[in-house]
């Protein structure tokens, strides 16, 4: 091989900068207008009514959250199904992001429910029409799924240095015995957790869509159809690469690495096919329901519509099919950050700009504490990124030393 | 590289596919109950013989142990004429419309929730809080809920309404039809026995639509020739006559296709049996599986 070889490894570098004390202050912004939500209620802290019973901790929290994690599950198909082992660097930090991502959606829920502490009546009293049990269930199975596609990278870490101190030292043994366990075990299982996280990815991905269908003619008719489920997937699908070439970008900024230009431009090829296939079912379901008569209206959804699809997903398409564009790291970022923004207009568009009650004493607009609780819940995310980025073996890095305990090589899923 | 075998891959899949089959929510997610009996009860409501007195909102209240306030508030007039949207506080309220058939005036109007025959929020509840009942009443178990909103979402009259200033245990709050102390057990509901003009008449839903029928028939320039609620979203227990056009009422035009008539079939075609995403899961496996005897033989 004419690269050097890479490793994943922790990262080396010091926690604070400028910028991550500035999320570090949005963070804390965050959480203190969480403990008012709790303490005072949701009225108290957001803009929601009778008539806007949802706004953005649904809107981006969740649905713009769930999209954009869809990283994990795309990378992990490339590598792991269709055995794409060239892509192999990326699969740590997308399974990372994923798994942070649906975190925080799952946390990001927990606000917005009136009874949140009634969390666990959805596994047990599940209703089988509900389209957001079908949602719930599956991003809660996917979590865990989540979880256990990251534990190698904790085995790998911590097999043959669990140095606990004071009374736990006891212990130090038995729990490295454990660790050995859990890693055989997943080396020899992880094929299921792979392709189930895929499979659940499609459901939850998919069912997203059909969560506003039953609120019928409350949503608008640009967004009101019934591939909804097909055309959530497929945005899903196509921003998942868009989501971890702009994280390997920025990561490798912040951290002072070279960049993998030569694999993510490969993966960015990916995406223009993918945001093509999007926009012909997106364009197509316009023709077909004859839906284009309301751009002419040049109201807030129409040209919210618009510009969701021309930035979001013309322009960005353009630009991955530009070999110009896939060799320069700041155009492909530029048509990353279209793409992400294209998904994450979209989920928006739906859940926000499309919905009208029937009776409607104003319009909604997000507050101070919604708007923070947001930022805040994003800005965490940012920052566990970074904390386990230099924990734990997660981005690659040219490899120095090349004789490594062969032992503590990459291990199960990452194989 | 490769440390199993095809058949290990295939025996290990058995297992794992065992075992998820186990404890997949299937046997606890259940249908919530949502009967739509032949002898459902409704409640017809002739907007043209409401005087907006306002006594089924009192009626409403005491019921439901809601504050009441002054009784003479309940006099004043001008609070009409400004569209109220039943909420946490009063489950029921009366709007006021001018009236085209007479200018001296006006058209008074009930309004709460319409007790749909195929309720939007049954079907959208993520834990099954929402049941429609035999005698036709939607009610919300608050045993269950989780807060969730979704039903408010789905609703497509906009009637749940949340208690958004409560920090613990916030309630959806609708008009229950009165279904715990009074309709199932035979009684009027609240609102019906307290009105003084019989603008509102509960009875068999049948029956109450060949009455209205039969009214517009009797009287057809006093009636706008359209019962509210008859084929509205599949049809509700509540009817509505009035003398001019319900959309002038602010009735929203929901057509007459049941709201969860779109997204129901899809779950149910993926949730029966679990064969499409099973189908998938065999799918992708098999295509890893493949994808690594070929690469096995790339490597030998």
């Amino acid at each position: 091989m004419m690269h050097e070889p890479l490793e994943p490894r922790p990262v080396k570098t010091k926690f604070f900068t400028p910028t991550v004390i500035f999320i570090t202050i949005l963070a804390i912004n965050g959480i203190i207008w969480a403990l008012l939500r709790f303490v005072l209620g949701i009225g108290a802290v957001t803009n929601l009514d009778n008539q806007h019973p949802w706004g953005i901790w649904i809107g981006i929290d969740v649905a713009a959250g769930v999209a954009l994690a869809a990283g994990g599950f795309t990378t992990s198909a490339l590598v792991h199904i269709f055995h794409r082992e060239d892509f192999h660097v990326l699969v740590r930090p997308a399974i990372m992001t994923a798994m942070l991502g649906y975190t925080f959606v799952a946390l990001g829920v927990l606000f917005d429910l009136g009874r949140y502490y009634n969390i666990w009546h959805v596994p047990i009293m599940g209703n089988s029409t509900s389209v957001l049990f079908e949602v719930g269930i599956c991003v809660m199975t996917y979590v865990s799924t989540l979880y256990v596609e990251f534990f190698p990278v904790v085995t790998e870490r911590f097999m043959g240095r669990v140095r606990m101190g004071g009374i736990l030292s006891k212990l130090n043994r038995a729990v490295d015995k454990l660790l050995r366990w859990i890693d055989a075990f997943l080396v020899k299982t992880m094929f299921f957790f792979i392709i189930l996280g895929v499979v659940l990815s499609c459901l939850h991905q998919s069912s997203l869509g059909t969560l506003m269908m039953i609120a019928g003619h409350k949503i608008h008719p640009l967004w009101q159809t019934p591939i909804a489920p097909l055309l959530f997937l497929l945005s899903a699908i196509s921003v998942g690469f868009p989501m971890v070439i702009m994280e390997s970008l920025i990561a490798s900024k912040s951290f002072g690495l070279k960049p993998e230009m030569d694999v993510l431009a490969k993966l960015g090829r990916f995406v223009g096919p993918l945001l093509a296939i999007y926009l012909g079912f997106k364009i197509g379901d316009m023709a077909v329901r004859g839906t284009y008569v309301y751009l002419s209206d040049l109201s807030l959804p129409s040209i919210m519509w618009m510009v969701e699809v021309l930035f979001g997903v013309i322009i960005p398409m353009r630009m991955f099919f530009w070999d110009k564009v896939l060799q320069s790291r700041p155009l492909l970022l530029i048509a990353s950050f279209l793409a992400i923004f294209g998904v994450f207009i979209f989920r928006f568009n739906v859940f926000i700009i499309a919905y009208k009650p029937p009776y409607s004493f104003g319009a909604y607009f997000p507050s101070i504490g919604e708007i923070s609780i947001t930022v805040g819940l994003i800005s965490i995310e940012i920052l566990l990124y970074r904390i386990l980025a230099i924990i734990f073996p997660v981005v690659s890095q040219p490899v120095k030393r090349l004789a490594v305990n062969a032992k503590y090589k990459v291990q199960g899923v990452f194989r | 590289m490769n440390t199993q075998s095809r058949r290990e891959f295939l025996k290990t899949a058995g297992l794992l596919g065992a075992g998820i089959a186990g404890i997949k929510p299937k046997e606890a997610a259940a249908s919530p109950v949502n009967i739509v009996s032949d002898d459902r009860m409704g409640v017809l409501v002739d907007s043209t013989v409401c005087i907006g007195c306002r006594q089924c909102e009192i009626a409403c209240k005491e019921e439901h142990g809601l504050p009441v306030g002054s009784l003479d508030d309940y006099m004043d007039r001008t609070l009409l004429a400004e569209m109220r949207r039943p909420d946490t506080t009063a489950l029921t309220v009366i709007n006021e419309y001018p009236n085209p058939k007479n200018p001296d005036q006006h058209t008074d109007l009930k309004v709460q929730c319409m007790h749909c025959d195929h309720p939007a929020c049954v079907s959208a509840c993520i834990v099954g809080a929402f049941s429609k009942q035999e005698n036709g009443a939607v009610i919300w178990d608050e045993s269950r809920c989780i807060g969730c909103r979704y039903c408010m979402v789905a609703c497509p009259f906009q009637v749940p309404a949340f208690e958004f200033d409560k920090a613990l245990e916030p309630k959806i709050m609708k008009c229950d039809l009165c279904y715990d102390n009074r309709t199932s057990k035979g009684k009027l509901p609240a609102c019906v026995e307290a009105c003084p003009q019989n603008a509102l008449i509960f009875g068999k839903r049948y029956e109450l639509l060949q009455l209205a029928h039969q009214k517009i028939q009797d009287r057809p320039q006093s009636y706008f020739d359209h019962i509210y609620g008859e084929h509205e979203v599949g049809g509700t227990s509540w009817l509505y006559l009035s003398n001019q056009d319900f959309a002038s009422l602010d009735f929203p035009d929901v057509g007459t296709e049941p709201m969860p008539g779109a997204t129901e079939p899809l779950q149910h075609a993926l949730f029966k049996f679990f064969i499409p995403p099973v189908a998938l899961y065999g799918l992708l496996g098999g295509i890893m599986w493949l994808g690594k005897g070929n690469k096995a033989e790339e490597e030998e």
